[in-house]
């Protein structure tokens, strides 16, 4: 009972906030034409409506809970002068806005919008050009990533910034993103429980999607197309990746998905296509992969070493040119009941999955990772022959892996 | 030697094994393009075929041919004409009309499946190029085989052998090549290695017209650069008719000294 009327007072409260609440219009033939101003006059919880015009500031300092609303997408240019916003009060809504021109900056790492230390922010609807970092999020909680669109125009590595940078943040929701050519599209940095959700993440420099030690993070529904990597997950833990389209990211140092140093993940629902590199494994303990398709690329799996305990289960791989490479003959992972479009074994009692175990490795793809000058041989007879004969007789493969129950139909789930 | 040509090639092209060599392209693009209407993925798996069977059928032609008319040829020597017009002649004869089914063989079912309106025109053509390129060669390898050798058996052998060192234990003994020297810069020395065999040469041209050629990684990227530019095509392109003008010099010479 007492804990319901303190419950009430403090809804009454928070009401009597809200009517107070008052809403500044900022617009350039107003009163008031500039937001630093309009910041520096509004009280707690108010509104500040900022009307369709263009806005030269930079170096704007919010540190009150406020809502900054655009109408219309106001332009806020920056001129190449820093860093536009910068949020360090919590509860702090942004909503709506056209960022262009963030200062770049071989010192500091300008960005569009930075939260620094505050709580339950919501940044959504907005713009950001030509930027050097997008949204940075500093030792930032509990906040909302929604509907952005964040274009870069990042031409060399070591001198352009990211998209969405999560520095030691936690329970950050990305959602509804679309991010490009920038150096790395989402980048997280010692940040947990995260999600990060149907966002589209194309033609940035590095990543599409970046962990960094951050560990129990989701990312599910999300599309890279076309980046340096699609995504890279290094030293991290139970991070899940559900649904994910990872798609042309082709070139001669491409992958889909490098994970590194990385354990108790998910992998399913996948799809991995014409990647270069399907995923490059190295060092990674107990994770699932499951019901992923890997449709034409180069390499579907290419394990470099270090790789305990992981199982490939119910899988798809169609017309890979390496459907798995290993470095080593030293084998502790498991192939399980995947279907392989190169399989040529037969199913005599019919119940779905053939009678001859399928080695997903070929001789060639042992060579190639031996001495990568040879891959100049693909495709040559010798070569088919040499694949045919260790297909035969396991040599120089690993002769415990492979999948002692292929399925002989695509698997559908 | 014109007229000698003409005479091979017409006897050529009313020969059933012409016939056969034609069927089966035409057989083959069909059945390709009516299983994968992807024509781009199509050049991929001719390319393939094309690099192993031409050459094969390209020497095995060239010998038989050499060794059936043998005695036609004994009479045209009889005759007052240049030894080496109808060496050539043959020669070209074969060389002309086996290219001729290549090129319509497949060329029909291609152009049917609307070659023209797809980007993969240029990948094909290099394909045909290259296989013409090989079609030549190893049809003037042959008959230097079949000119070198009375005994057909030993000339036949030769001729397989020729081939089989080619297309499998060239490869063979170059990847034995980069794997025991690995541990040294390979990249210059493969491409050189790949230009010496002329079926390496025509697989590295195609592959690398395609998008494939990421695939071929740090090496790639080397072969890519050479092969890529202009300069690269034009001494692959040499590098070709060289293969082939070597032995037809040697067709000629030996053609003069020979006793028959």
């Amino acid at each position: 009972m007492k804990k319901g009327v303190v419950l009430l007072i403090t809804f009454l409260i928070f009401l009597a906030f809200n009517v107070s609440a008052e809403t500044i219009v900022v617009c350039s033939s107003c009163k008031i034409s500039s937001i630093k101003t309009a910041i520096s006059i509004a009280k707690d919880h108010d509104t500040i409506l900022i009307k369709k015009g263009i806005y030269k500031e930079y170096d704007i300092v919010v540190n009150k809970p406020l809502s900054i609303i655009g109408e219309n997408l106001p332009i806020i240019d920056g001129e190449l002068k820093g860093e536009i916003f910068t949020i360090i009060s919590n509860n702090v809504v942004i909503d709506g806005l056209h960022i262009i021109n963030v200062g770049s900056s071989y010192t500091k790492d300008y960005a569009a919008i930075r939260v620094k230390r505050s709580r339950n922010f919501v940044i959504q609807n907005v713009i950001l050009e030509k930027l050097f970092f997008g949204i940075y999020l500093e030792k930032a909680r509990d906040g909302k990533i929604l509907n952005n669109k964040i274009i870069g125009n990042a031409v060399i590595e070591h001198s352009s910034g990211n998209g969405i940078q999560l520095w030691y943040s936690k329970n950050i929701v990305i959602e509804n993103n679309f991010i490009q050519q920038v150096r790395d599209g989402i980048y997280l940095e010692f940040s947990d429980n995260c999600i990060i959700k149907n966002n589209v993440s194309a033609n940035n420099l590095r990543y599409g999607l970046h962990f960094m030690f951050s560990n129990h993070d989701d990312y599910i529904n999300n599309t890279f197309e076309n980046n340096g990597a699609g995504v890279a997950v290094m030293f991290s833990k139970h991070i899940k990746m559900l649904n994910n389209t990872f798609k042309k990211n082709w070139g001669s140092a491409s992958y889909g998905l490098l994970l590194k140093e990385i354990n108790d993940a998910e992998i399913i629902g996948n799809l991995f296509e014409e990647n270069t590199i399907g995923i490059n494994i190295e060092g990674t303990n107990r994770i699932t992969y499951k019901n992923n398709n890997f449709i034409r690329n180069g390499w579907a799996l290419k394990v470099r070493g270090a790789c305990y305990a992981n199982s490939f289960i119910s899988n798809n791989f169609l017309y890979n040119s390496f459907d798995v490479s290993y470095n080593s003959k030293l084998n502790d992972n498991i192939f399980d009941n995947n279907y392989w479009s190169n399989y040529t074994g037969y199913d005599l009692d019919k119940d779905g999955v053939g009678d001859v175990p399928y080695r997903p490795v070929k001789l060639f793809s042992y060579i190639v990772n031996r001495t990568p000058e040879t891959i100049i041989l693909l495709r040559s007879l010798f070569i088919d022959i040499i694949d045919f004969s260790e297909k035969v007789s396991p040599v120089f493969t690993p002769d415990n892996l492979m999948d002692n129950r292929p399925s002989i139909k695509k698997i559908k789930w | 030697m014109l007229k000698i040509l003409k005479y091979s090639f017409y006897d050529l092209i009313r020969s059933r094994w012409s016939y056969v060599y034609f069927m089966f392209y035409l057989m083959l693009g069909i059945v390709l393009l009516f299983l994968n209407t992807d024509l781009s993925k199509a050049v991929i798996t001719l390319m393939n075929v094309i690099i192993v069977l031409v050459p094969l059928i390209g020497t095995v032609f060239g010998v038989m041919y050499y060794y059936s008319s043998k005695e036609f040829t004994e009479l045209l020597l009889a005759q007052p004409l240049k030894r080496s017009s109808i060496f050539l002649g043959q020669y070209l004869g074969v060389a002309l009309s086996l290219t001729m089914s290549l090129i319509i063989g497949l060329g029909i079912p291609f152009v049917f499946y609307g070659l023209f309106k797809s980007n993969a025109i240029w990948d094909f053509s290099l394909l045909l190029i290259t296989g013409a390129f090989l079609t030549f060669i190893f049809t003037a390898l042959a008959f230097n085989i079949a000119i070198s050798n009375e005994n057909k058996i030993k000339g036949f052998g030769y001729a397989i052998l020729l081939w089989l060192f080619l297309a499998v234990i060239y490869d063979g003994v170059f990847l034995m090549f980069l794997i025991v020297f690995e541990d040294y810069p390979l990249d210059k020395l493969s491409l050189f290695g790949i230009m010496l065999n002329p079926i390496d040469l025509s697989r590295t041209l195609i592959l690398l017209k395609l998008d494939i050629s990421a695939l071929l990684g740090y090496t790639g990227a080397v072969f890519k650069k050479f092969f890529g530019t202009n300069f690269g095509l034009i001494v692959s392109t040499i590098m070709l008719s060289v293969w082939v003008i070597l032995p037809v010099l040697r067709i000629v010479y030996i053609s003069k000294k020979k006793d028959f």
